[in-house]
């Protein structure tokens, strides 16, 4: 228990707060076990009720493979995995920057001009609305660099997310801080950036977590319909081709792949979100009673 | 006009200290406010407020207090009359240069910034050098009593506490009027009474000039000199009446007789305007 104290101009009596420290368990908070330990137990039981499901009944490998068999395919197919999932990941991390520093620059464009934001903001709604999957193969038709098509595509789905977070964020800042900044004269510069863009910090990691495994769903989608081979394909390909030749394992391995890329990419992004609001944001605080 | 006023303050009496009292530091002439809804929110409100001098605006909820309050800081143009600040210097677009400090009913403070970093902030907008900034922001801190909570964040700070913090960021560019919009109406009572206190000392000792709004008649009569009474629909200056009692005020006058009469009065006073 940390005890601060303050003794008021008359000194009479004061005014305390208790900051409460959490027992660790191995450098980790001792409420953060349970949240790894419950749901891996439950993983475990699972992984383990299909191996035995498979190997009692002989159902075939290429109609569904235990994930023995997919993780022994994971390490040997392991070459040709991950080098798709590296041309996947490019193609979602740079969708990500690329809405990113699109959609928070238009957001603030948004938020300076209240006409700019009524001209514009229905387009970006026509945008997200519009099914990837319909628009796709005419991005992929008009544009010769297959991959800046599917850079397309996937920045398409994970634009809209940031921009109308950001957005709403930027018009969220407290009015009567407004009218304090306009007090002091401040400049429209100066209220962008100590007022409006800290106050849409949270909306727009909000918009950047959902963003984040939309521009991943993104790059599949746009590979699938592409479906252009080769060894610099993604791994959507692996996945048709997998099917193709009837390498169950290997489907299955390559989306295993995907999962785990959409998760840690959740993980990041929250771990970012984390550390940027957990001085003052209440989403990033625990309830204190 | 300057020599109109020159003559005006060498007939006036003699000021008991060196600035003279009598110089009203704003001046408001048939002042009226019509918001765009139609409403008319404050009807021809003329007002003088002597340099440091405490003045409370009381009045019912409705009656344009905070309207007039907004309008003296520039939030928002009189839709009609002047407002007059008879020293200010002013900017090169004919603005007065406002020299003041505004409190608003909530403490509206930054709850991504530090006390420190709130406390700044005037400074740092007026583009002050970041060391000298520091050095006022906490000696402002220090003289709202927060000392050592330099780097708590607002969440950290009881409501008091940040109210604290709001007066602090208020006093820093060390204004000659703070305008305060009901700052204390949200906090309990043990806490509004010491703030008072507080409020009463740093006044005495800086010496700045304080408009202060409010509906409660106690709070109205222990802090002001005098208070303006207002009434509702349209908002206009019902009453102006001076409360003779001396400084330091401090718990022994908050129950002495003369304190409980003065109170008796200004009550009658409000009663009349919300009546008429």
């Amino acid at each position: 228990m940390t005890t601060i104290e303050v003794t008021s101009l008359h000194g009479t009596d004061a005014e305390i707060i208790e900051v409460p420290r959490e027992r660790r368990v191995l450098g980790l908070p001792a409420s953060f076990w349970p949240k790894i330990l419950a749901p891996l137990a439950i993983g475990l039981v699972v992984l383990a009720v299909w191996e035995a499901v498979v190997r009692l009944n002989h159902i075939p490998v290429y109609i569904l493979p235990g994930p023995i068999l997919i993780a022994q395919t994971l390490v040997r197919d392991w070459d040709t995995l991950s080098t798709s999932l590296w041309v996947t990941l490019e193609i979602t991390f740079m969708a990500l920057t690329v809405a990113v520093a699109l959609g928070v620059f238009i957001s603030v464009l948004f938020s300076q001009s209240k006409w700019v934001e009524l001209s514009f903001f229905p387009y970006a709604v026509i945008l997200q609305v519009t099914p990837i999957v319909a628009i796709a193969p005419l991005i992929i038709i008009y544009v010769s660099d297959i991959r800046i098509a599917l850079l397309i595509c996937a920045w398409i789905v994970a634009f809209f997310p940031i921009l109308s977070n950001t957005t709403l964020g930027l018009n969220s800042a407290d009015h009567n801080l407004i009218n304090l900044f306009q007090l002091y004269g401040a400049s429209r510069g100066q209220v962008l950036r100590h007022l409006r863009l800290p106050a849409a910090m949270p909306y727009f990691l909000g918009g950047l977590r959902i963003s984040g495994g939309l521009s991943l769903i993104g790059a599949i989608v746009a590979e699938f319909v592409a479906g252009t081979g080769g060894r610099a394909s993604g791994l959507a390909y692996r996945i048709l081709e997998s099917g193709y030749q009837l390498q169950i394992p290997r489907m299955f391995a390559a989306l295993l792949l995907i999962s785990l890329t959409g998760i840690v990419i959740f993980l990041v992004l929250s771990l970012i979100s984390h550390l940027c609001l957990r001085k003052w944001h209440e989403s990033a605080i625990r309830r204190e009673n | 006009m300057n020599a109109l006023r020159a003559r005006a303050e060498e007939t006036a009496p003699p000021a008991p200290d060196e600035t003279p009292r009598d110089k009203p530091v704003v001046a408001l002439r048939q002042v009226s406010k019509r918001f765009s809804n139609g409403t008319l929110a404050v009807k021809d409100c003329s007002l003088a407020v002597e340099r440091q001098s405490f003045v409370s605006l009381l009045g019912p909820s409705g009656c344009g207090k905070s309207t007039v309050l907004r309008m003296i800081a520039g939030l928002g143009e009189p839709s009609a009359g002047v407002i007059d600040w008879p020293s200010a210097t002013y900017d090169a677009a004919g603005q007065p240069m406002r020299d003041l400090g505004f409190v608003f009913q909530e403490p509206t403070l930054m709850p991504w910034a530090t006390a420190l970093k709130n406390v700044m902030l005037p400074l740092k907008l007026a583009h002050v050098a970041k060391s000298e900034a520091v050095a006022r922001a906490r000696e402002a801190l220090a003289s709202v009593g927060l000392a050592g909570f330099e780097n708590a964040y607002p969440r950290e700070l009881s409501g008091g506490m940040k109210m604290r913090v709001s007066i602090a960021r208020a006093i820093v560019t060390r204004p000659s009027i703070l305008l305060m919009d009901e700052p204390f109406a949200a906090l309990d009572e043990i806490t509004r009474f010491k703030l008072n206190n507080d409020l009463l000392e740093l006044w005495q000792r800086q010496r700045f000039t304080v408009i202060f709004v409010t509906h409660s008649v106690f709070e109205s009569v222990y802090l002001s000199e005098r208070i303006v009474v207002m009434a509702a629909r349209p908002g206009r200056v019902a009453s102006d009446m001076t409360i003779e009692a001396p400084y330091p005020r401090d718990e022994a006058f908050r129950t002495s007789t003369l304190y409980a009469d003065l109170c008796r009065r200004t009550s009658h006073a409000l009663g009349e305007a919300i009546a008429a």
